[in-house]
């Protein structure tokens, strides 16, 4: 049987995630489709037909799809499940809030957050924030998975799959989006960056943050934060790296005032070269750095901006 | 309106766990015990809403042995009116836990499920959304905001880039996020008061629900260690390393 991937998208653009959701689906059986519900959505449609290893796209468009809602596509992926061995879905918000109530529908224990496939019924994930990862072997006949997206590569977009229409499921209309504030910024995205430039309690003050967003603009990186720099105000919470906020992998990942407590490191010790500036030369963060610099950050960081 | 704010009882929070040698899981013997933060969070909106007139009774539910019962009575102590605890193994599956508690839903005729996003153990992030869909209840999944007004309820949630506000109608299930609230320590006289309130128990067989696992943890191990890096001892270092050594600028 074939796997069907959930892809996330803003019914104009495809979201990067869904990539390496692909990713893994393809390690998991063969046959990959990738459905596309939305509305209006249909260039989504044309960009989730060119991802690499994607055998079809099942396109539903309805109104009631317009903002994701997981009542309204829950029924949909239900009534589509059929046809499939594994449903999978990138560990976003999105996708954490859609399929486990596909799951419980289906009557399927979800195996959520995976990083690695096994084989088609054995997955690792990460339990008790990162602290130990367990591979667990999955009895269901339908599998239910969430995939976190910097357990793997970002598939390529040279393909060319049929894109086939469905029959939208009826609406349910229990939960309406009643309004979205979304942090606009012309920087990438923390989750999808190749540079993120990570700020912490040491940075002290929403105003100091500018010296991080310095570095991060020369850069071309993302900007993230601590949850203690979170917890007081300088950044929103969407900026936060860590167990209770994104777990990132980029490249390179610049921890400046960041003192490194176990929740912030469960969010960012994947990355694959980690640089820490503190001031406090037994900071925790310096154990999984691979370049520590004991400084003052006001001092080091305005000095790193000229340089580069 | 009758809420009920199913909780775990987990590790806590800042104890460094230990995976045990044979890979069979982490080690829990001799560790502290704690309610999970996020199921504090969901308890401590749900005595918010009591105390604001909107909700007549907070009921507390989890499913365990008894070892778990003093987690439970931590949970009273905070505000909770009485408790329900469904006697089975300690680590039952997600979705084993949202039929049982689907069934305690029903018995209670509860108005309202709180409950946290997540367990900071399994992290699996599932048994709120898949209580919900064997209710066929609304959903809203890591609020940080909830606002009643009758039977329609307004909830924010913090969605990858932002937040969200949602509309929807009761009964329904909310999870918290961490900043729903900051929880209440539990008072003296209250921890006091905790230890005389009613904790019922219900046999798993009194539920109907078959717990038979379908996940087989093959193996539980460390994560990889990230090799010890060096101290660089300039900026002007720092960034030769990182053009030159590491080639990611």
């Amino acid at each position: 049987m074939s796997i069907l991937v959930i892809a996330e998208h803003d019914n104009s653009e495809l979201h990067v995630s869904t990539l390496n959701t692909v990713t893994a689906a393809t390690q998991m059986g063969d046959d990959v489709h990738v459905l596309v519900a939305g509305s209006g959505a249909g260039d989504v449609a044309a960009q989730a037909a060119k991802v690499s290893g994607v055998g079809k796209v099942v396109h539903a468009d309805a109104d009631h799809y317009k903002d994701a809602v997981t009542t309204e596509l829950s029924d949909l992926i239900v009534g589509l499940a059929g046809d499939y061995s594994h449903i999978v879905a990138g560990a976003t918000t999105t996708g954490k809030d859609l399929m486990p109530r596909v799951a419980a529908l289906l009557d399927s224990a979800q195996i959520s957050d995976i990083i690695a496939v096994d084989s088609a019924d054995t997955f690792k994930r990460p339990i008790y924030a990162g602290n130990a990862i367990a591979t667990v072997q999955n009895a269901d006949a339908k599998k239910v998975i969430t995939v976190r997206p910097t357990g793997f590569d970002a598939a390529a977009t040279d393909g060319s799959a049929e894109v086939a229409t469905v029959e939208a499921s009826a609406e349910n209309g229990s939960t309406k989006v009643v309004g979205r504030e979304l942090t606009v910024s012309e920087r990438p995205d923390l989750g999808a960056a190749s540079i993120v430039v990570s700020g912490g309690r040491g940075v002290g003050s929403a105003e100091n943050f500018k010296i991080i967003e310095g570095l991060a603009d020369k850069l071309g990186a993302a900007v993230g934060a601590s949850r203690a720099a979170v917890d007081a105000g300088y950044v929103p919470n969407d900026y936060q790296v860590g167990q209770t906020g994104k777990v990132v992998a980029p490249n390179l990942y610049v921890a400046v005032g960041i003192s490194g407590a176990i929740q912030h490191l469960a969010g960012m010790k994947d990355s694959k070269v980690i640089v820490a500036i503190n001031k406090d030369e037994e900071a925790p963060i310096f154990q999984v750095a691979d370049y520590g610099l004991v400084a003052d950050l006001f001092e080091a960081v305005p000095e790193m901006v000229s340089q580069l | 309106m009758k809420i009920l704010v199913p909780v775990k009882r987990v590790i806590d929070a800042y104890v460094s766990i230990r995976v045990k040698s044979d890979g069979s899981g982490v080690d829990t013997n001799n560790v502290k015990m704690s309610l999970n933060p996020f199921c504090e969070i969901a308890l401590e909106e749900a005595i918010r809403l009591k105390e604001a007139g909107t909700a007549s009774e907070v009921v507390l539910v989890s499913v365990g042995s008894g070892d778990i019962d003093t987690v439970i009575r931590s949970g009273l102590a905070m505000g909770a009116d009485r408790a329900i605890r469904v006697d089975a193994e300690d680590d039952l599956e997600p979705l084993a836990i949202a039929k049982i508690l689907k069934h305690v839903v029903e018995q209670e005729e509860a108005g309202l499920v709180i409950t946290g996003k997540q367990s900071i153990d399994g992290d699996n992030n599932q048994t709120g959304q898949m209580l919900s869909a064997l209710l066929d209840w609304p959903q809203a999944t890591f609020a940080s905001e909830v606002a009643l007004d009758g039977s329609d309820a307004k909830v924010t949630r913090e969605i990858d880039g932002g937040l969200e506000t949602v509309a929807l109608s009761l009964p329904a299930v909310v999870t918290t996020d961490l900043r729903l609230n900051e929880p209440r320590y539990p008072t003296l006289p209250n921890i006091m008061k905790a230890k005389k309130k009613p904790l019922d128990v219900i046999a798993l067989a009194d539920t109907g629900v078959d717990a038979t696992k379908r996940n087989t943890v093959v193996n539980v191990s460390p994560p990889e260690e990230r090799s010890a890096g060096i101290m660089v001892e300039s900026v002007e270092q720092l960034i030769d390393k990182l053009k030159n050594e590491a080639k990611v600028i």
